[in-house]
């Protein structure tokens, strides 16, 4: 494999992990804070309470591994690319409530799911590092 | 403070933490160039490098207070209002991604990133 088709290989990783690891960490955030109740504290104390609850702790676990595999993926390629391109997860989340939660995907939605799928398809169409004045392969 | 004027501000606090700390984390980044090695030794090593690394430690401290302001938001609001309410971030980020990080954001990447910013915002509904 080539320098550039191992980069866009291991972006294609990275971002599959980015993505995922988002998606799931904040679902599970989410369900488990509705059965802590309201936390809107200046005090640490509150949200280390909410640590004990295992879907905030798991939710917590798939943050930090979203935070150090998104810095890995900014090492080597442009915010402006990875932030739309991971933008993708969105969708993930409206389908897997479609599929899985019985939620309806209304006219907005759909519309907001194919606005996503456009903004990526464009960006993923750009070099993945412009930064310092290299441009790396696509 | 209303419930909505609640909702309002801890989204407010989200976006510029979350814009601060993306932008700290790719300056962070550059600095220490492509990670090639993913071997748990060599890990360790740039972990150890990471933390010495003050726009990282400063990333971190902007990504804290956006972490615990998304948990107070979700406690109080919907997921489906939580994420599309904070989009406002792609545009900001884009924006400073060109000037504060001299990417070059191309007429593709301008028009990704608000198709994107446009279409979250259109899932809560």
């Amino acid at each position: 494999m080539d320098g550039a088709s191992r980069l866009v290989f291991k972006t294609r990783v990275f971002t599959v992990i980015v993505v995922l690891s988002n998606v799931l960490g904040n679902f599970s955030l989410s369900f488990g804070m509705r059965r802590v109740g309201r936390v809107v504290s200046l005090s640490p104390i509150a949200y280390v309470e909410a640590l004990f609850n295992p879907w905030v702790a798991f939710g917590v676990a798939l943050l930090i591994l979203w935070t150090l595999s998104h810095m890995a993926l900014l090492s080597w390629a442009d915010l402006s690319y990875v932030l739309p391109v991971t933008a993708i997860g969105y969708v993930l989340v409206a389908l897997a409530g479609w599929a899985f939660l019985n939620e309806q995907i209304s006219t907005a939605r759909a519309a907001g799911i194919t606005l996503i799928v456009s903004g990526v398809v464009l960006v993923s169409a750009t070099p993945l590092a412009t930064f310092g004045g290299a441009e790396k392969h696509k | 403070m209303n419930p909505d004027m609640t909702k309002w501000a801890i989204v407010a606090i989200i976006v510029a933490a979350t814009t601060a700390g993306e932008l700290l984390q790719a300056l962070g980044m550059r600095h220490m160039g492509e990670i090639h090695d993913f071997r748990p030794s060599a890990l360790g090593r740039l972990a150890a490098s990471l933390v010495r690394n003050r726009y990282i430690a400063a990333s971190f401290g902007a990504m804290a207070i956006s972490f615990f302001a998304f948990m107070s938001l979700v406690s109080v609001a919907d997921l489906s209002f939580a994420v599309p309410a904070t989009a406002a971030s792609y545009v900001f980020e884009t924006i400073l991604a060109k000037y504060v990080l001299g990417e070059h954001v191309a007429w593709k990447r301008w028009a990704g990133a608000s198709l994107v910013a446009c279409g979250v915002g259109l899932l809560s509904f």
